[in-house]
């Protein structure tokens, strides 16, 4: 297959992450499961690359985890997580079953939308500028304690092995960078959830879960 | 064969934007339902009742029979595949995936941080005066990415011609911007557009705050 002005075109996936993003570390974590492989390219958050007009033309949020499939550009994990799951069936991360496939889908959105959101680096700026020190972690703690508890409530009925069940799925591909994130970055004593510590520890030791994390990625400063 | 009927129930409350996406997507796919007000404000979201329906204590949640499910992604997933009639997702991936990316910066970039725990902790810990401006820098932030992101794609409607999934998430924002929080639709000519479009649809009036039963104005 060639590129218009003859060069090659690449049949890989592309994924735009930066080694730390909790975002990107869920859709490394799923295409490992799913064994797909992609070209790594790193987006140095640290250095404002997000913000340069290539890299806006990618995603105008300058945001990663951007997923470029050949044409088709995807920004967002849990979108490009949805997009996934559709093109490659393969160890499929949402179940069949509608009760079940929801479960794993508020999950995902307690996640998404409840808790990573309010620790971002961006608000905890503001937060420490207009607050303190104390008061930002003070916060982003909180946030993180009280979608830990809905989750802990959320999951005790459905869990098994895994989150929603015996099979890895969405739910344990945002649970587990969001524990890894909370125990090292906020501190968060897991202790008080003991359902989703008896899950992380089974999650964190997923082979597809270790290749992800931040520390093996390309772009990793040790 | 009343009780059959309405087998569907959505707590609600009269101005979540959460709710009014759900509100909007059951209009459009023609589902009666059973209204049950949840009075966010007067705090009935930690009854034990709700507290048992949905622990996040948030609305919307939606009961269908025996399945309960709760947050407006996953409740607008459950819809489109148990009640396929007037699909809200094109079929097309790429398609698809701009409305989950639109659907999403709504849902995680901007209504997270404009929602009513969030404001209040910004009017208790930083100052009252913060509140609104902090919500309009995060609202307008995300309108901006959106224009940007939709430009190439829209149609009539967000992503083309037909009423789908973006729209859904879009109109209850872009009503919130306007309506709560002085956001400056000038700067945003597509979603000015847009809404426009939505104010002449039906199924979206019939799902706006103001209409809904547990409005002040009801």
């Amino acid at each position: 297959m060639a590129a218009k002005d003859g060069g090659e075109v690449s049949s890989k996936l592309v994924l735009y992450s930066y080694w730390q993003s909790s975002c990107a570390w869920r859709v490394r974590f799923a295409l490992n499961l799913k064994g797909i492989s992609y070209e790594y390219k790193a987006v140095n958050l640290a250095k404002g690359e997000q913000f340069t007009p290539e890299f806006e033309k990618l995603n105008p949020l300058h945001f990663v985890p951007v997923l470029v499939d050949g044409d088709v550009v995807v920004s967002d994990s849990h979108a490009i997580l949805m997009y996934l799951e559709e093109k490659y069936p393969q160890r499929t991360l949402l179940p069949a079953d509608l009760q079940r496939k929801a479960l794993n889908l508020q999950v995902a959105s307690i996640i998404s939308s409840s808790i990573q959101p309010l620790h971002m680096v961006s608000i905890l700026k503001y937060l420490e500028e207009k607050v303190g020190p104390q008061e930002r972690l003070l916060f982003a703690q909180t946030n993180i304690e009280n979608g830990f508890l809905v989750l802990e409530k959320l999951l005790k009925d459905f869990v098994g092995k895994y989150a929603t069940g015996e099979e890895v799925c969405m739910a344990d591909v945002f649970m587990a960078p969001q524990i890894a994130v909370a125990t090292e970055r906020f501190k968060i004593d897991m202790s008080k959830f003991p359902t989703l510590s008896r899950i992380y520890e089974v999650q964190k030791a997923l082979p597809e879960f270790i290749a992800a994390s931040p520390e093996r990625q390309p772009d990793a400063v040790h | 064969m009343a009780h059959e009927e309405k087998k569907l129930k959505l707590y609600s409350y009269w101005r979540s934007s959460c709710s009014f996406r759900i509100r909007i997507a059951l209009n459009l796919k023609g589902l009666k339902y059973q209204y049950i007000p949840v009075n966010l404000l007067k705090g009935e979201q930690f009854s034990p009742e709700f507290q048992k329906l949905n622990p996040i204590g948030y609305v919307p949640v939606l009961v269908d029979g025996e399945i309960i499910v709760s947050d407006s992604f996953a409740i607008f997933m459950y819809l489109e595949e148990k009640y396929p009639q007037h699909p809200l997702l094109p079929s097309d991936l790429q398609k698809k995936a701009l409305n989950f990316q639109a659907a999403n910066i709504v849902c995680s970039s901007i209504q997270p941080l404009q929602n009513l725990a969030v404001l209040k902790y910004i009017e208790e810990k930083v100052s009252p005066d913060d509140k609104i401006p902090w919500a309009k820098l995060h609202i307008e932030k995300g309108f901006e990415a959106l224009e940007k992101l939709l430009k190439d794609h829209a149609g009539r409607y967000a992503t083309g011609d037909e009423v789908f999934m973006a729209d859904l998430f879009l109109a209850p924002q872009i009503h919130a911007g306007i309506k709560r929080f002085n956001v400056d639709m000038a700067k945003f000519p597509l979603l000015s557009r847009l809404n426009e479009a939505y104010n002449e649809l039906p199924q979206f009036q019939n799902a706006m705050p103001e209409n809904q039963p547990d409005s002040p104005s009801a």
